[in-house]
């Protein structure tokens, strides 16, 4: 994976996290926390798996959050599927 | 009190369609394209709530949701009461709403096309069912009394508001948030269309629902919300609230007879029975606020049912449903409110493209341009489909 389709991939999360949940864009940072920083709840989560499938195009399954600390996991994370697709 | 609807965005919008008599009904292409027999419809703006509202508070909202809300937002700020008072008292609320259909029917389609439900995301629950509106309000507006939604077809806002007032009458609570909502989608009017049920007078919009007059060809679907605040005496007077008026009889019956066509009883029981219970007589009644939606049977019906009610006395009666088309699930309180707006500005608003009567309605004193009036007391009719029947009379408040 190219350094500059890691940059897309996290441009492309990072604007959807903020249009979705609604946070300001400085309060996105690597070693933020995701679940603090986005003020997610349960029902979260399952908008959370709809935004990603409809940006990527791939489901998460729920045990998969379970390791997604920080903003970083999560890029790491998404980066790794697209990859893998 | 609080109103959305295709005669403005807020009170005053409303107040002065009513006072001038400007239709909201307008022609909707799409409409005719979907396979509609009429594409005629209210138009009412979709409200934008992004920015105004929490996301998580928000994304529940159906479409009738979102109106609601802003109605229910005015209705609050008028009454003089914020989260804090609701959070801190046992305030409840009964909405009327007979439909979430949109929202159904767009998680039908993403299931259909994504075999996954879980790709609907969390609002469409609580979007798409009946109690929609109840449950997102009770839980922005933070309230801890009674709450649940009357479903009673076209009658369902009227029969909430009078659930409303028995609630606060026996005892059960201090206030209750009542009102009803409609949402204007296509997708959630096509099977009435498919009655044939719909004004077809498109080259006119505007001149498509004349409710009494005698070329009246159907009625046109309409929507938006509305919201009252119905609060005890004591607790209003205790909190210096502005009193509108107050509620002296609900009414209600059932036809007990065919599914959609109406008939003169069933209605008239209704009237009685709200008539009896505020203990007025028929000549104190300033205005009638009549439930007919343009359909040549139902106008028909109610008219000998209020000339029943009224004889030679010619109560001024008038449907603002000449102007807002059939608000269906919410008819019930945007007529409460709309009778409200004239009771506080004195004035008859008028049953606008009346030209001709027929039979029956050239026996009622129907008001065609309007009428600078002073209304003490009105009556508002409101009827569904099964023959549900609901009556309430107000009485301006005077301490």
């Amino acid at each position: 994976m190219s350094a500059t389709s890691t940059d897309e991939i996290i441009t492309k999360v990072n604007a959807f996290l903020v249009d979705e949940f609604e946070v300001e864009p400085e309060a996105i940072t690597p070693d933020a926390n995701l679940k603090e920083t986005l003020n997610l709840d349960s029902l979260d989560y399952v908008d959370l798996v709809v935004v990603i499938e409809s940006n990527f195009g791939f489901k998460v399954k729920g045990e998969d959050f379970v390791n997604i600390k920080t903003f970083q996991d999560f890029y790491d994370y998404i980066i790794t599927k697209v990859a893998a697709k | 009190m609080g109103v959305y609807s295709c005669l403005g965005k807020n009170l005053e919008e409303v107040r002065n369609s009513l006072y001038t008599g400007k239709s909201g009904i307008g022609f909707d292409q799409g409409r005719k394209d979907f396979g509609f027999r009429s594409g005629l419809t209210g138009i009412l703006e979709k409200p934008q709530l992004k920015g105004k509202l929490d996301r998580r508070l928000r994304i529940g909202l159906a479409e009738q949701g979102e109106y609601a809300y802003l109605s229910t937002l005015e209705a609050l700020e008028n009454a003089k009461l914020d989260i804090g008072y609701l959070e801190s008292h046992e305030a409840g609320i009964i909405f009327g709403n007979d439909s979430s259909a949109l929202a159904v029917i767009e998680a039908t389609d993403t299931i259909r096309l994504k075999k996954d439900t879980t790709l609907l995301g969390s609002g469409s629950i609580f979007q798409s069912m009946n109690s929609t509106v109840n449950m997102n309000l009770a839980t922005i507006f933070k309230l801890k009394g009674v709450n649940f939604t009357v479903s009673a077809a076209c009658a369902s806002g009227s029969h909430a508001a009078g659930l409303g007032y028995l609630f606060i009458k026996e005892g059960y609570q201090e206030m209750v948030i009542c009102g009803g909502a409609q949402e204007v989608n296509m997708y959630s009017m096509g099977s009435f269309d498919g009655l044939s049920a719909f004004s077809i007078r498109e080259s006119e919009p505007a001149k498509a629902s004349r409710p009494f007059d005698k070329s009246r060809d159907g009625l046109i679907p309409s929507g938006g919300a509305a919201t009252i605040v119905l609060e005890s005496l004591e607790s209003a007077l205790k909190r210096g609230a502005n009193i509108l008026g107050e509620i002296i009889g609900y009414g209600f019956s059932s036809n007990g007879d065919h599914i959609s066509n109406p008939n003169v009883d069933g209605p008239y029981r209704s009237l009685m029975r709200a008539m009896k219970q505020s203990g007025i007589n028929v000549s104190d009644i300033d205005y009638i606020n009549a439930h007919a939606t343009s359909t040549p049977n139902g106008d028909m019906f109610e008219a000998r049912a209020i000339d029943k009610l009224c004889g030679d006395i010619k109560t001024p009666v008038s449907s603002t449903k000449s102007m807002t088309g059939h608000e269906c699930w919410m008819a019930g309180a945007s007529e409460i409110v709309y009778s409200l707006l004239m009771m506080r500005d004195s004035f008859v608003a008028p049953n606008i493209n009346f030209e001709t009567p027929d039979e029956d309605s050239a026996k009622l004193n129907i008001i065609a341009k309007t009428l600078e009036k002073k209304i003490d007391i009105f009556l508002s009719n409101s009827f569904g489909f099964g023959g549900t029947n609901s009556t309430i009379i107000i009485k301006k408040f005077v301490q």
